[in-house]
């Protein structure tokens, strides 16, 4: 981009957002652009601010539950269940298997709608309608599943401290191995449509690249660290739940058709990663006891010990973790949660330098942020 | 048809004259006729491009495993004008700061260059407007006007999207008219004439007469890059650059409302009708039926062909009737019948609008299957791919012609 710069013209703001079709909801960012040159990108964020900290502040610790579903209400279940995890750790609540399992479950099928959006408005962001309508449509049977189960199609608040609200109901397992059959067929389908499209690898390879190391200066997690070819998953790295038990594996990026770390390595550690969810949830199903308790005792009035405590977890994003203080009454003192959009969008600015404005979107689609997360 | 003659000669005795009792003779006359011509023509257009945003919107449908619109008529087919009357009635904004009227001229300015072309398209070897003997020349003049009005649009806009929106847009004018003009020239050699009605009768003769098919390899190529082209012309995926909604909100047309952006929408499908059918006109034979007389065996082809639509059609009505889908049926049987009814009656027109249809249907499976281009690598594409074929097709072809002669 050295020659552009030598013809540098007139420069101009433009402002991308709070109303723009490809910055994911309410974000803004202030471009300096010099013709389709963008020599530099500022964040704004704080469109969706609605104080879920504060709010779990002042409510009890069940209390909070509902307002981690509208964090990153495209991964709902994740979010319950970071919030739960540190809530039982400071607590000392021990999980009955059964509900560890139903976790997983409803956990990875979250996972899987996240990233079917993030595939479907990927495509939209450069450009292509189609693959978006084939992914929701795909969405919308899990989203069934998870109305099954809790009766939410979006908001769910099906964790709760200990456990989980309801037991899965009749005829649950057997449609969610029929959807898992067929949905690892579609995603050869998707691959067809846009992964190996040559437009599509011309948009995205060796664009927006993240070398691994600026990825962790900047605190990436999830598939944008993975994609620039750091094998780190914290349901591995610190594992969770019964992950332990689970045999599956970390796609990362490789530069197959660029270089480690572009927009289309992180794009294709989505896809992967639906694959293993598949593999996942094929194994739990495999392995869940029949009948058993789902949810621990615990009392309404939950007072846990003082102390304070942080938990990690992998959610959609990446490194979705809860640091809470509690002062032994039945409210947190503190509740604050890392959500790994915040980071991932950070690391925008610095890669962004030089980029033509289509290429800008296409890495800001790659890096797949959720406002209701980064606002929260 | 051709009466250009008439309207200058009716000037030139207006001017002579200044008395308006002479103007009730055979010019004038002549001169009603073009206008009335024109007003049929327009409102063919009009309710042609509504078809097709209708259509447009089916196959999208059906290609995202869903209906599309369904509810204004049977399957939606009165969409288009509910939409219409609905944009008409919507407040038509002018930004305060745009420029007021370029604002207004640049959407009727963009509508014109893809209508005035339709002057000289032959649907027929007697339905067109007028023959010119510079034919392909005019078109290529008058659509390149709507560059002109997506710039203007953009620039009135006085905002930012928009304005980017204008200068991809002229940027690219430069780089797909080049491979757009010399894919047509191999066809005018062919044809030596730029003449349209000249060039559909030097087809005739059936399939392998057509323009598509000579010069082998040379011609399918001028066809390709032809067709690759005019999808940049209309502003279509994959080279949707102008607009490009996820990155230019809404391109030139952002700060457009009510009727002039639906201006805007007619003028698109009226320009990718006009490309379809210009593509139809220079490479499929036009107007002209693909007979296979000259294959020399009269019978065989049309009997298999003929059986071919016969069990095409035994296999989708009995399958409708097992799935008691009779709405569906009938929309078939509708469409066979209206076909069959064109086809003996036109056949010019039915064979024109099929092969126009055909190629709109490649346009909108593209567009709903392909992501879009990154200017630059449109560009690449335009100048060091499309340009450099285009100029091997003419040698190509050229040398052919010469070995053929």
């Amino acid at each position: 981009m050295t020659s552009s710069r030598e013809f540098r013209s007139q420069e101009i703001y433009v402002n991308m957002g709070p109303q723009h079709p490809s910055t994911h909801g309410v974000l803004r960012l202030m471009l300096r652009t010099d013709g389709e040159i963008v020599s530099d990108v500022a964040p704004m964020i704080g469109y969706l601010h609605r104080c879920a900290e504060k709010y779990g502040e002042s409510g009890t610790y069940q209390m909070m539950i509902p307002y981690t579903d509208r964090m990153d209400y495209l991964a709902g279940m994740n979010c319950n269940w970071a919030y739960c995890l540190a809530v039982e750790k400071l607590g000392n609540v021990v999980v009955p298997e059964r509900a560890e399992y139903i976790r997983i479950l409803v956990g990875e099928l979250n996972r899987i709608a996240s990233h079917l959006i993030a595939f479907g408005t990927y495509g939209l962001d450069l450009g292509a309608f189609t693959p978006f309508f084939y992914a929701l449509d795909e969405r919308e049977k899990i989203l069934d599943l998870f109305e099954m189960v809790c009766g939410a199609r979006l908001t769910y608040s099906y964790f709760r401290i200990g456990g989980v609200a309801a037991d899965l109901p009749e005829g649950w397992v057997k449609r969610c191995h029929e959807f898992i059959d067929f949905f690892r067929k579609r995603i050869d389908e998707f691959n067809e449509l846009l992964t190996y499209n040559y437009i599509f690898i011309r948009r995205t390879a060796n664009i927006g690249v993240i070398p691994a190391n600026m990825a962790v200066d900047y605190g990436c997690t999830g598939p944008v660290l993975r994609g620039s070819g750091m094998r780190r998953d914290t349901r591995v790295d610190e594992p969770y739940g019964l992950y332990p038990r689970l045999r599956f594996h970390i796609p990362i990026g490789m530069g197959e058709k660029g270089s480690v770390g572009d927009c289309w390595d992180r794009y294709m550690v989505r896809i992967r990663e639906m694959e293993q969810s598949c593999d996942i949830i094929k194994q739990v199903l495999k392995s869940m006891p029949e009948k058993g308790d789902v949810r621990a005792k615990v009392p309404k009035a939950f007072k846990p010990p003082k102390g304070e405590v942080y938990v990690r977890s992998e959610s959609s994003k990446g490194e979705l973790g809860f640091y809470l203080i509690s002062d032994g009454t039945d409210r947190p003192y503190r509740v604050k949660a890392r959500s790994p959009s915040l980071s991932n969008l950070c690391v925008l600015p610095a890669i962004s330098d030089g980029m033509m404005i289509a290429d800008l979107v296409a890495t800001l689609g790659s890096l797949d942020i959720v406002m209701g997360e980064i606002d929260r | 048809m051709n009466d250009s003659y008439g309207v200058r000669h009716l000037q030139k005795h207006i001017w002579e004259n200044h008395a308006f009792s002479h103007i009730f003779n055979a010019d004038f006359l002549g001169f009603a006729l073009m206008v009335i011509a024109g007003v049929a023509l327009l409102t063919f257009v009009l309710v042609y491009g509504m078809v097709a945003v209708w259509a447009e919107r089916k196959v999208a449908g059906h290609i995202q495993d869903r209906l599309g619109p369904m509810r204004v008529g049977w399957h939606g087919w009165l969409q288009s004008l509910a939409d219409g009357v609905k944009l008409m009635l919507k407040e038509d904004i002018i930004p305060t700061m745009a420029d007021k009227p370029l604002f207004i001229l640049a959407p009727p300015l963009v509508f014109l260059a893809a209508f005035t072309a339709y002057a000289v398209l032959p649907f027929s070897s007697r339905a067109q407007l007028a023959d010119l003997d510079i034919g392909v020349l005019y078109i290529t003049a008058v659509t390149s006007l709507g560059v002109v009005g997506i710039i203007m649009a953009g620039w009135a806009s006085n905002s930012k999207w928009p304005l980017y929106g204008a200068m991809r847009s002229a940027a690219l004018v430069v780089s797909y008219g080049v491979p757009l003009g010399l894919s047509m020239l191999p066809v005018l050699m062919l044809s030596g004439s730029l003449s349209l009605q000249e060039i559909v009768g030097n087809q005739g003769g059936g399939i392998l007469h057509w323009n598509l098919f000579q010069a082998l390899p040379f011609m399918p190529l001028a066809f390709l890059v032809f067709f690759i082209s005019s999808l940049a012309e209309t502003n279509r995926v994959p080279f949707d650059i102008a607009e490009a909604e996820s990155e230019l909100v809404g391109g030139y047309h952002t700060e457009y409302s009510g009727i002039n952006f639906s201006l805007f929408f007619i003028a698109e499908y009226s320009a990718m009708l006009l490309s379809c059918g210009v593509a139809a006109t220079l490479f499929l034979g036009g107007y002209l039926p693909p007979a296979f007389r000259t294959l020399g065996m009269m019978g065989l082809p049309r009997l298999l062909a003929w059986l071919a639509l016969g069990l095409f059609l035994l296999w989708r009505f009995t399958s409708f009737w097992e799935r008691r889908q009779f709405s569906e049926a009938l929309f078939f049987a509708v469409l066979t019948l209206a076909g069959l009814l064109l086809w003996r009656t036109f056949p010019h027109l039915f064979w024109f609008l099929t092969k126009t249809g055909v190629l709109f249907l490649v346009m909108l499976w593209l567009r709903w299957t392909l992501p879009r281009l990154r200017i630059d690598q449109m560009m690449y594409m335009c100048w060091k791919v499309l340009t450099p074929l285009a100029f091997v097709n003419l040698l190509g072809t050229s040398l052919w012609w010469m070995w053929a002669n």
